[in-house]
């Protein structure tokens, strides 16, 4: 964020206490010193309010990086992100863009409770006109960020605050993932895992598992956008085993994986030589027990055992 | 409302069907489950029952006439209804489903009875259970898919089993277009048989895609041993002669070969490791025993199992094989008698054939090949020469399952229960 405020004097950053507290997460640390409180703005507690603020200036030209304390609290601004936001290009004829970029944590898992705990990639991303993107790595995270804020589109950003501890080879200098192109995170033969989030860590760990244990060469793909969705790297690995599990951390009913079941048995159907399994969420509201919400997340065995079933 | 019955596709690879005999007349009233007729396949002889009751209204083919699948053959209704014209439903019928599994085509052919283990993947009529992708791969190769045995949930047929079969993407194929073999005709025009390309019949496609896979894929090994057969040709003779005062002309007269399935049998017992299958990531071992042997035919050869062969008395195998030989003769095998072997056995003793290593018949993890007994010298206990009765035995092992020593075992057991053959009484 600090090279694309640098890069460009249109990049503003607002949101609740990203300013003089420096982020309720520190992301945006440091920022407010050394750009001033004119683009690093603190907000009220006012989602509907602020969100549509940073709308109404990305639609004059500012691109704002707006964060999100969680992205359960987007509901509370639901109709300036999705009808908004998302619609005012199609509605002027094209006349009006609307860069901005809306950030923040969407992820289970920390013992925050239901109303805390949501992950709305999937319902955001089952509306035209919007980009939603779910990094899994550091390395993704600062390049799909610098790629959210130079797109002329809205994109939403979905991070895990469990993964903000995650350390990993991040570059110094420029560089951009482009939205839209997932990434085979590990190469394999007997069976492609398709996983967004951290559910590309989790079911990494399941992979080697099932190398080690049980002989098996998983491939995993990083699915990285959700909208729109890589889906020629989906089909082509399943082209090459055949075989296809998906995990993700939202709840089954409607998840991300429903949308990549169909366009697997669609545009796949003769490649497969097993049914497409799922690993989500056990569909209920986030349980507030630390030790059932473990158990409630896709988890590395729980992976591994989806797996086996495919390659029996 | 009047329904028209269609000659059923009974098979993968049937295309027509001989109305071999009708079982009915017009005007007979049919319950449902009544055999309407006897319908002859590429593969065997079939009855056709009814699941519509009424009345037969009128009967299209006559027996012995030969029709594609899907022409109506009878039309069954209310008695006194007028028959329908054939013609009105013979157009769509061509390209219905072969036998859908409740509407459509009312008649099924009786389906074969099931057997516990191994399941074949398909029972003639009822869908095959087959992967997308594996079911894609049999179709570039050429396989026959309702002949492979499923590995996967519920008896799939996954890529595993078709790559098993020899028709993986890696594996040879085996060439399947025509042949050009130019050879010229006798000089002085007068030779044994009219040059002339014979049609390949079903059985003799089935018998030469089954054989080039397993020679393809199988790594063959062979061991042979020469048995004492003896004491065994004492005994038979003593039981025949038994069962012939007891039985009169209808007696059972038991064959050297009944002796060898129930020794293998017991050989199996001993080394079961040979009662197994090659399952591609695994080696399946199997608890029963389910014998197959070869049965040659004018044109071609059948394998048909007896099941449960180890729980079964010589007497029993003897009765089993005799029905099975005469129902192979007959054409009658069902596909469920001819599928599901853990073993087999072949013989060519008969012919004078000393001894022969025959292909294995997958995914059975070996096959025995049993020759002549001849009358030779042999050195004795004692080291004299004396008139021995020999008869020598050969084994086909698929070195993925079997090793030479387990192999080698197998033989020993076998020898010494052939050798000292009134244990197998017991």
């Amino acid at each position: 964020m600090r090279e694309e405020l640098k890069r460009d004097e249109n990049v503003v950053i607002m949101g609740e206490e990203v300013a003089q507290f420096n982020g309720a997460y520190k992301i945006t640390e440091g920022l407010l010193k050394e750009f001033g409180p004119k683009r690093v703005v603190d907000t009220p507690i006012s989602e509907a309010g602020f969100i549509g603020l940073g709308i109404g200036a990305s639609m004059l030209g500012i691109r704002p990086v707006m964060e999100l304390m969680f992205w359960s609290f987007s509901y509370v601004a639901f109709d300036q992100i999705v009808n908004n936001a998302g619609n005012i290009r199609y509605m002027s004829g094209g006349l009006i863009n609307c860069p901005i970029v809306i950030r923040g944590p969407a992820n289970g898992g920390t013992n925050v409770g239901a109303t805390h705990s949501h992950t709305p990639e999937a319902i955001l991303a089952s509306h035209p006109g919007i980009k939603v993107v779910c990094p899994a790595t550091p390395y993704d995270a600062k390049g799909l960020l610098k790629a959210a804020i130079r797109d002329n589109d809205p994109v939403y950003v979905m991070e895990n605050t469990i993964l903000y501890n995650d350390k990993g080879e991040v570059p110094d200098e420029d560089y951009i993932v482009p939205i839209g192109v997932a990434d085979i995170k590990r190469e394999g033969t007997d069976l492609t895992i398709v996983a967004h989030g951290r559910a590309v860590i989790t079911s990494l760990k399941a992979a080697e598992i099932l190398e080690r244990e049980h002989g098996v060469s998983v491939e995993v793909v990083d699915l990285r956008s959700i909208r729109p969705l890589d889906e020629e790297t989906i089909l082509a690995s399943v082209r090459k085993t055949h075989r296809a599990l998906l995990v993700e951390e939202n709840k089954p009913f409607c998840g991300v994986d429903a949308q990549v079941a169909y366009l697997i048995q669609a545009r796949a159907f003769d490649e497969l030589d097993a049914p497409i399994g799922r690993v989500s969420s056990i569909d209920a509201p986030q349980i507030y027990s630390k030790k059932l919400e473990d158990l409630q997340l896709p988890y590395p065995a729980r992976v591994v055992e989806a797996a086996l079933k495919i390659l029996a | 409302m009047a329904e028209i019955i269609d000659m059923p596709k009974l098979s993968d690879t049937m295309s027509v069907g001989t109305l071999v005999k009708w079982n009915i007349k017009e005007g007979q009233v049919v319950a449902f489950g009544d055999i309407l007729a006897e319908i002859e396949t590429d593969k065997a002889t079939m009855e056709l029952s009814c699941t519509v009751p009424g009345t037969i209204l009128k009967i299209y083919a006559p027996a012995g006439s030969q029709l594609p699948v899907g022409d109506p053959i009878c039309a069954i209704g209310k008695k006194d209804e007028k028959a329908p014209d054939p013609k009105a439903k013979a157009a769509p019928a061509k390209s219905a489903p072969a036998i859908p599994e409740s509407t459509g085509i009312p008649c099924i052919p009786e389906a074969p009875k099931s057997s516990n283990s191994p399941a074949p993947a398909q029972t003639d009529g009822s869908r095959t259970k087959i992967s997308p992708y594996a079911k894609r791969m049999a179709e570039k190769a050429a396989i026959n898919a309702a002949s492979l045995s499923g590995t996967g949930p519920g008896g799939r047929i996954v890529a595993r089993d078709v790559a098993a079969a020899g028709s993986a993407p890696v594996a040879p194929a085996a060439p399947s277009g025509p042949v050009n073999v130019a050879v010229t005709p006798p000089a002085d025009g007068k030779g044994i048989q009219a040059d002339a390309d014979q049609p390949v019949s079903g059985m003799r496609a089935t018998i030469a895609r089954r054989l080039v896979e397993s020679k393809n894929t199988v790594p063959h090994f062979y061991l042979e041993v020469e048995v004492d057969a003896a004491p065994l040709l004492a005994m038979r003779e003593t039981l025949n002669k038994r069962l012939a005062e007891a039985g009169g002309e209808s007696a059972l007269k038991l064959s050297v070969n009944d002796f060898i399935l129930k020794a293998s049998a017991e050989a199996l017992r001993k080394i079961p490791a040979v009662n197994a299958s090659w399952a591609g990531t695994s080696i399946r071992q199997h608890s029963a025993v389910h014998l197959a042997f070869g049965v040659a035919l004018e044109d071609g050869l059948v394998t048909p199992v007896i099941r449960d062969a180890h729980s079964k008395s010589l007497k029993e195998i003897a009765l089993d094989a005799k029905a099975l030989i005469s129902k192979a003769r007959a054409k009658k095998l069902s596909p469920a008698e001819m599928s599901g072997s853990t073993f087999t056995v072949t013989n060519l003793g008969m012919y004078g054939v000393t001894g022969f290593f025959g292909i294995i018949n997958t995914p059975n993890a070996a096959i025995l090949s049993v020759g002549a007994t001849i009358k030779k010298p042999v050195v004795d206990a004692s080291d004299r020469i004396v008139m021995g009765q020999r008869m020598i035995i050969g084994l086909s092992g698929d070195h993925r399952v079997v090793d030479g020593a387990n192999g080698a075992q197998f033989l020993q057991a076998l020898k010494q229960v052939l050798e000292a053959p009134t244990s197998i009484l017991i």
